[in-house]
């Protein structure tokens, strides 16, 4: 126990009362959206936004959500699984090129990589789209290499997104290896070193596989960053087409229509997080971690 | 062991004399004819490990400070979105129309939007993290399922949680405004209010629910981090629990609320998603600009591709005249 004594019965009662509440504070908007999920149009208006309706329970909303998703989440599954690999593993190897060698410079370095971190994306928004729309215009070059079926070129705009979340994900992917490298035993990698492994060699057989926890971490957070990020679909796929990511689907869902159909806004909101959800779900711990670096 | 001890010797001798030194009788220096400056610098460390840091070196170097760069650059033209941007002829004409704009579409209102939320954003999220963080510390029961689910907004996209509050604060049906009622008070429109400050509450009150619990679980960490003995002599000398948070605890806490502030308000600089989300690319109706949407609507919507980029120079000296502090102290305490 780290905290101070336990004090009277009626003190603990309270505090439980008092976290219990909180419990609701977090809980009650998740609860409400997903029960208003479930709901008719005509339910919704006549039930409590917390309650379900169960004359009119039905999974229509749903499924109409995930109708007006389904090629967003395509497109966010294909950028987002690759992105998030190669900026963990580019991650790692840097805080192992900035860690365990001995160079002036490389804090430097490092530093460099920390306050990349911190950068509102706005700073460089114009020149990213400069970039990869006047100078490497991915979907004019791509074109004819494209071969996945139901790809268009528009697709390029999804490779130019995908190449930015790995450069912006690096710098905080570097920040949880390299802490974790610190902590690696120098000895191990001295040894290792004397007895003449290579560089390269000590990466892979020694500091690859103690990763492999920090691996976790870091494919989490960043899984979680890419997925629920909308800016830079925003700027580098632009307004809608075959391209366009599901956070940005979400955005347009339910306002076409005339009265706004929150059953329909609150399944398609869930249909997104879907994904993280899960993730948070069954990996909260190394989310935790990944989020308080 | 014998090569950690060689290594040691080797440490101590210091002169790069290594390969005497072995004792298995190995050779790992290069070749004895490749001395001299250039061969001493392709062994040295900083190049061998060159494969390693280069390829994340070379990306963020592109894409974070050769693009701050170049929106440095354009700033300093007057590139409207067609053509290319001139390059010939510099001036600051774009910092100029900044502080020459009035009213609620002006650059001023978006600089102050900005500042009142940063600030109350953070400080509420930090006071109501640390209180929940001292509940949870209480040896309690279930404790990782409190968290857990204090963490839980946190996984989600901010365009989700935009979307579920625009539902909460809606007057048709959305929860707010019904909890409002059964207390008897009347829907009120938050998201659509005429009163710029209202729309602001309610977008700082969502925030503070998607990040407390960030601000919590930093705060659980800084006060596991100190020892029981201080809970303990105050505990002997009879202060009150109160006094005993105030006055022995909470000031321990320094580098939890450190960290925990400058990351907290780096995310009210992002929250563009939230309100592009909740508002769309149309201006908004009163003055509830931050510059994060301002800085898109104008050079992504309006084509003034400059004088956004000039909004982005702003966005990105606020977010750093935070950080560099804060970086410098993390140097100086030997941390990086």
């Amino acid at each position: 126990m780290s905290g101070p004594d336990q004090g009277s019965t009626l003190s603990r009662v309270g505090l439980y009362v008092v976290l219990v509440g909180l419990v609701l504070f977090y809980l009650l908007p998740l609860e409400a959206g997903i029960v208003t999920s479930f709901k008719t149009t005509g339910a919704y208006g006549s039930t409590q936004p917390f309650l379900p309706a169960f004359d009119g329970l039905t999974l229509e909303k749903w499924t109409g959500a995930f109708d007006e998703l389904s090629g967003g989440l395509f497109n966010s599954v294909i950028m987002a699984v690759p992105a998030t690999a190669m900026s963990a593993l580019i991650g790692s190897m840097a805080a192992y090129g900035l860690t365990n060698v001995d160079w002036r410079g490389q804090v430097g370095i490092y530093t460099l990589f920390i306050a990349g971190i911190f950068v509102p994306y706005q700073a460089v928004l114009v020149p990213l789209k400069r970039f990869w729309s006047q100078w490497v215009p991915l979907d004019v070059w791509l074109e004819p290499l494209w071969l996945l079926p139901g790809l268009t070129s528009d697709h390029g705009g999804l490779f130019a997104l995908m190449i930015t979340h790995v450069a912006y994900g690096i710098p905080i992917c570097t920040l949880l290896f390299r802490s974790y490298y610190k902590a690696v035993s120098d000895e191990m990698v001295e040894a290792a070193r004397l007895d003449g492994a290579s560089i390269r060699r000590i990466y892979r057989r020694i500091i690859l596989p103690l990763s492999v926890p920090m691996f976790a971490v870091a494919l989490i957070y960043q899984f979680t960053q890419i997925w629920n990020d909308l800016l830079f679909a925003l700027i580098l796929i632009g307004g809608s087409g075959d391209a366009a990511v599901v956070t940005q689907e979400l955005v347009g869902v339910g306002q076409a229509q005339e009265a706004t159909d929150f059953p329909l806004q609150m399944a398609a909101a869930f249909v997104t997080a879907l994904p993280t959800l899960l993730v948070y779900i069954f990996f909260g711990e190394q989310f935790a971690k990944g989020v308080t670096a | 062991m014998d090569a950690i001890r060689s290594w040691l010797r080797r440490r101590r001798s210091n002169d790069g004399s290594e390969r005497e030194l072995r004792t298995d009788g190995g050779v790992t220096g290069a070749p004895e004819r490749e001395e001299g400056l250039i061969a001493r610098y392709r062994r040295s460390d900083a190049v061998r490990s060159a494969p390693f840091w280069l390829p994340a070196f070379l990306l963020v170097g592109l894409f974070v400070y050769g693009a701050i760069f170049w929106n440095i650059l354009i700033s300093l033209t007057d590139y409207s979105g067609l053509g290319d941007p001139q390059y010939g002829s510099f001036d600051l004409e774009n910092y100029g129309r900044l502080f020459s704009e009035t009213g609620s579409y002006s650059f001023t209102n978006a600089f102050v939007n900005t500042v009142i939320l940063l600030i109350a954003f953070t400080l509420i999220c930090l006071a109501f993290g640390l209180v929940v963080a001292i509940l949870v510390d209480r040896d309690i029961r279930y404790e990782n399922t409190f968290r857990t689910i204090y963490l839980l907004p946190m996984s989600l996209s901010f365009v989700v949680t935009a979307k579920m509050w625009l539902w909460m604060f809606s007057s048709d049906g959305g929860l707010v405004n019904v909890l409002l009622g059964v207390v008897g008070i009347g829907p009120i429109d938050f998201i659509r209010n005429p009163d710029p400050n209202v729309q602001l509450a309610a977008v700082t009150f969502a925030l503070i629910w998607q990040f407390s619990g960030y601000a919590m679980v930093v705060y659980l960490a800084g006060l596991r981090a100190i020892p029981d003995e201080h809970f303990e002599a105050a505990r002997v000398d009879g202060a009150s629990l109160v006094r005993m948070y105030w006055r022995v605890i909470i000031p321990q806490l320094r580098t939890a609320t450190v960290s925990a502030s400058v990351v907290l308000m780096v995310f009210a600089l992002k929250a563009f998603d939230f309100l592009r989300a909740l508002y769309g690319s149309s201006t908004p109706s009163v003055g509830t600009d931050i510059l994060a949407t301002k800085m898109v609507r104008v050079a992504f919507d309006n084509n003034q591709v400059a004088y956004g980029s000039a909004i982005a120079v702003v966005l990105f000296v606020m977010a750093f005249s935070i950080v560099t502090p804060y970086l410098y102290s993390e140097y100086r305490r030997g941390a990086l």
